[in-house]
């Protein structure tokens, strides 16, 4: 029988002295909707838990020099229901709806779907594809990470011991720019991605494509930022041609694995079509965000 | 008293056929209803399952020293705690049972069969000490060679569940023992001459995946018993008499020693037949002396209750050029789980039952293999074979260029039609079923670009059997009505509106409540599509006896004999010479002079209702298969079936939907996924995917009404056709839309979208 001390601080500086003095092992808890069950099935031991929803800066949502900052512990269901984000961040936001059920998203947070490090989480790729920086304070003082840094396996972050993602910040959204996030699952919802693919893309004045970054999830170890698969879109009309350009090389950067979810052929062949898919969104987005 | 009576010509039905609220409707949506786990005793204690992490392997030796020294520890059990049973089969071939392998299923005696299988249990006084306990019990393995696939399972070299299982139904016995632990052969007309005689002859092969009903409710119970040997159990079952039955077979109790208490129960679909949990809280209860409770988490479900079978299935038909059918073959082989006693047999005798054809062979096999042994799952065995017998007639009448619902409404069975295992289908209703389908406007409706459309029907025996019931009548002319029926499918409701109806009384006025073991006759269990039927039968025998009752108070009353007081509307009332000497006298009236009359009115029927009638279920399904991924949308399901009469009909139109959406889920994703070592990967919700609610259409339903003569009302069975044709109606349709046939389940996103790539054509 192992015993648990939960704790509540509401500082980050309390936060990180907490983690820094914990004896055994130490584990943060945003919504829990990963942890807890983890904990239930023993895969899990945790001494202390340190509960982060109390401090403000990890929780609020605020414009910040032309575009957004989130805390890594805002509800999904928060993130969803902020009209100005959602305009400007659709396939985040589309990313975000298709975590778990209302009720799971009213505790899940995406701070938590990153450091869970699933290759499968669906809010990482579309936080990739939009070039979203988190901040990460720990004992050593506080810094900024690109998210396709972050994962770096199976439940494994490159964070060192004691850090903890505070928010994100995503840039200003720029005119004929758009983003889009697509996933494959056997069902509609309540289901894990065995494919996922974001793509945030920007047109010039000639609706030449001159921006692009494209970003697959469930396909690796870790969510897969694309360059060869941006390459294909940038310099073209986002034609049919670029589209099935972008799709081989979407497919040409996957290592999946075979497993309950999906055959290595099948998710090969799928993250291309996601690919090419979320492309068009995000095309048809941008062309309307002029 | 002749229960057909009460139907009279030209006499309108007032409640039959409404849909009332519920009476178990506000508890449950209030989460007031008490279900399996909901209960607790003073001074009880949890109990927990060590489970095997092998899926075959021998026990040498279990040490539980330890975990017996834990403090809170306060019994430990093995199987040494459970009497050796007798090796036989008992009750009808159909769903026989061998005691010999119920206990070794509850628990492992020589040998662990699947990973899962109970090896111990602990009572503790805290659920956190159990778990603990669980980890000190020491068993000493020695692993077997295991083997997971029905066809690996039957070959000569597979390794053997039972070194001495020799198969049965096989003359003269094979020298050698295996897996199989039965054949059984159907046989009419002259299959050679049969398959001689036709234009066109299909022959595919098939497979399906074991599927879990996926009830939501975990197995769960709490058991108590006393000193003097005699227990209590509260257990979410279809049937506390089954419960009472087994648990003091295999803790060899008598059985009026034991008494079961109904708990609210949360889905079943024929997996709570059967006991896993009862008889193990029961001996740690014995040995512990104290109440004790046990709770399955949902992975325990996966891995050690009941799915039904997987298969493999031969299927061959034979048509003529103008679209009779002159002969069809079929062998199914059933993996039965680690215990015999698949639903092979149905299989065999419903995959061919929609159709006349004179020559026909039905083969099954009854396989085990290491996986949880199968149970009852909504018309078990049924769908298994439709799936193949009905994806081949699809095949066969395109083959024949006829549409494929002419094609079988050409060789419908009807009253007189021969069946595969002997006597004639006695009723109707088939063809009411297609003819349904064939004048919904869904048949005709156009279909787009990548969308296909499909058909089948299904057959099911639907069952009678014994019910028993009590009906009270109240001093304000309110009513109780008991039974030992579970109410897994709205039958409070239905029992409550066919006792209104037969008194003549209001359906608010009725109560209906389901009964412990000592409280009401014997009742089998809730399958079967038998309670509306049997115990409606028996609801109505004690509602006839409550009105003679009634007449004879209110002859009393007026000073009039018996025989001059005929019940009419709710009111007893003046006949023959009597006539028009006192106004009709309500029940409500009647009941209020109870005590000055001879006391309490009530009165007890309890039945083995013979008569019951098949339900047959033809089904619409359209679909749009995404060329690019695989991934099957299902745009519109149509189920017609007929059920006799629908006596809730809200409820009757929701298990057409139920098993409808069962089905889609069977067709397209549910599925057990093994490693090599024989572990089960997709033990939850998550990857073992039974439909959302957003992956559906509403299921459109038309209830079919051919009244079954043996009923008062004419039931039926609601409960378990409409499943039986909706995998190959999916199946059907995707071939219409890609040109594919696919005959592996599930019809997954990869399975799909490998098809599509490949040259096979359907």
């Amino acid at each position: 029988m192992n015993e648990i001390l939960y704790e509540t601080p509401q500082t980050l500086e309390s936060a990180v002295a907490l983690l820094a003095g914990a004896s055994g092992q130490a584990r943060v808890l945003a919504g829990g909707t990963d942890l807890l069950i983890q904990m239930r099935a023993g895969r899990v031991m945790p001494g202390l838990l340190v509960d982060i929803k109390g401090i403000p800066e990890m929780t609020a949502i605020v414009a910040e020099s032309g575009g957004f900052r989130f805390g890594a512990a805002a509800t999904c269901m928060e993130l969803i229901e902020h009209e100005a984000f959602a305009k400007e961040w659709p396939g985040v936001t589309d990313a975000v709806k298709l975590i778990g059920s209302i009720q799971v998203k009213g505790r899940a947070t995406v701070g938590g779907n990153l450091c869970n490090a699933s290759p499968a989480a669906d809010s990482v790729p579309a936080l990739i594809a939009a070039g979203a920086v988190a901040r990460i304070v720990g004992p050593g003082g506080k810094r900024e990470a690109r998210v396709e840094d972050i994962p770096v396996g199976p439940g494994k972050t490159s964070l060192a011991d004691g850090e903890i993602v505070i928010s994100f910040y995503l840039p200003p959204r720029s005119a004929r720019s758009g983003d889009a996030y697509l996933r494959f699952t056997p069902r509609t919802e309540m289901d894990i991605a065995v494919v996922g693919a974001g793509v945030n893309l920007t047109l010039d004045e000639t609706g030449i494509c001159n921006q692009a970054r494209v970003s697959l999830g469930a396909v690796a170890e870790r969510a897969l930022l694309v360059p060869e698969a941006a390459a294909a879109l940038i310099g073209t009309k986002v034609d049919d041609d670029a589209l099935q350009r972008l799709a081989a090389a979407a497919s040409a950067a996957c290592r999946p694995i075979a497993d309950k979810r999906g055959t290595r052929e099948f998710r090969i062949e799928v993250a291309g079509v996601l690919a090419r898919r979320a492309a068009g969104i995000a095309l048809d987005r941008a062309r309307r965000n002029s | 008293m002749d229960a057909k009576v009460i139907k009279q010509e030209g006499q309108t039905l007032k409640i039959v056929g409404t849909s009332p609220v519920r009476p178990d409707g506000t508890p449950k949506v209030t989460g007031l209803a008490r279900y399996g786990a909901d209960f607790a005793l003073p001074g009880m204690l949890w109990g927990a399952i060590l489970r095997s992490p092998h899926a075959h392997a021998r026990i040498r030796a279990i040490d539980t020293s330890k975990a017996r020294a834990l403090p809170g520890v306060k019994a430990v059990i093995t199987a040494e705690d459970f009497p050796e049973q007798k090796f036989e089969f008992v009750g009808p071939e159909r769903v026989a049972v061998n005691f010999w392998h119920m206990t070794r299923n509850v628990m492992a005696r020589e040998k662990v069969l699947y990973e899962g299988h109970a090896v111990a249990a602990v009572a503790a006084t805290s659920k956190a000490i159990a778990e603990e306990a669980l980890r000190l019990i020491e068993v000493d393995y020695e692993p077997l060679p295991h083997v997971i696939d029905v066809d690996a399972a039957m070959q000569p070299d597979a390794p053997l569940l039972f070194e001495d299982m020799i198969t049965r139904g096989i003359d003269p016995p094979p020298g050698k023992p295996s897996n199989i632990a039965k054949r059984i052969e159907f046989n009419i007309g002259d299959l050679d001459a049969g398959f001689a005689a036709a234009d066109e002859i299909v022959e595919m092969s098939f497979k399906t995946a074991p599927v879990h009903q996926g009830y939501i409710e975990p197995h769960a119970c709490l058991a108590r018993f006393d000193s003097n040997g005699q227990g209590e159990l509260w257990s979410a079952s279809q049937g506390h008499f089954v419960v009472r039955a087994f648990t003091a077979r295999l803790l060899n109790m008598n059985i009026g020693d034991v008494l079961v208490h109904p708990a609210e129960i949360g889905g079943g679909f024929g997996g709570k037949t059967v006991i896993y949990v009862e008889p193990l809280a029961a001996a740690l209860s014995r040995k512990s002396g104290h109440p004790v409770k046990i709770m399955m988490s949902r992975e325990d479900v996966f891995k050690a209750t009941g799915p039904t079978s997987g298969s493999s299935m031969t299927v061959r038909i034979g048509v003529k050029k103008d679209g009779t059918l002159v002969a069809a073959d079929g062998v199914f082989k059933f993996q039965a789980g680690a215990f015999p006693g698949s639903p092979v047999m149905n299989a065999t005798m419903c995959g061919f039952a929609p159709y006349d054809i004179p020559n026909v062979r039905s083969v099954g096999y009854d396989v085990v293999s290491n996986r949880p042994k199968s149970a009852a799952y909504r018309a078990p065995g049924s769908p298994i074979s439709a799936f193949a017998v009905e994806s081949v007639m699809d095949a066969v009448a395109a083959r024949i260029g006829m549409d494929p619902l002419k094609f079988r409404l050409l060789n419908a069975c009807k009253t007189g039609t021969p069946t595969v295992w002997g006597p004639k289908h006695a009723h109707d209703g088939y063809a009411e079923t297609i003819k349904a389908v064939l004048a919904h406007p869904a048949y005709a409706a156009p279909l787009g670009k990548n969308q296909g459309r499909g058909v089948a029907s299904g057959f099911w025996f639907n069952n009678g059997g014994e019910s028993s019931a009590t009906v009270h009548v109240n001093e304000d002319g309110t009513v109780v009505v008991a039974t030992g029926s579970m109410d897994i499918g709205g039958s409070r409701a239905s029992m409550a509106i066919m006792a209104a109806e037969t008194l003549g009384i209001e359906y608010d006025d009725v109560r209906a409540i389901v009964a412990d073991t000592a409280s009401i006759g014997y009742t089998h269990v809730t399958g079967g599509s038998r309670v509306t039927f049997a115990t409606g039968i028996a609801v109505v025998e004690a509602c006839k006896k409550v009105i003679v009752e009634l007449c004879a108070r209110a002859a009393m009353i007026w000073k009039l004999e018996p025989g001059e007081v005929v019940w009419e509307n709710g009111c007893a009332k003046p006949a023959g010479a009597a006539a028009g000497k006192f106004e009709p006298m309500p029940l409500k009236a009647v009941a209020a002079k109870r005590a000055l009359t001879g006391g309490p009115i009530g009165a007890e029927a309890s039945v083995n209702a013979g008569g019951a009638a098949p339900g047959f279920a033809t089904e619409l399904c359209d679909v749009e298969v995404d060329p690019e991924t695989g991934s099957v949308k299902i745009l519109r399901f149509v189920v017609a079936q007929d059920v006799g009469r629908a006596i809730h009909r809200s409820y009757v139109e929701g298990q057409l939907e139920g098993g409808v959406v069962q089905g889609i889920g069977w067709a397209l994703n549910e599925a057990y996924i093994y490693d090599d070592a024989g572990h089960l990967l997709n033990a939850g919700f998550l990857d073992y995917r039974i439909p959302v609610a957003s992956d559906l259409p509403m299921i459109e339903t038309v209830l079919v009404e051919v009244p079954n003569p043996n009923h008062p009302y004419g039931v039926k069975g609601a409960g378990e056709v409409n499943i039986v044709p909706a995998m190959a109606a999916v199946a059907n349709a995707i071939n219409n839309a890609i040109s594919r046939r696919l005959t592996d389940l599930p019809m997954s996103p990869p399975k799909v979208l490998a098809a599509i790539h490949s040259g096979r054509k359907g």
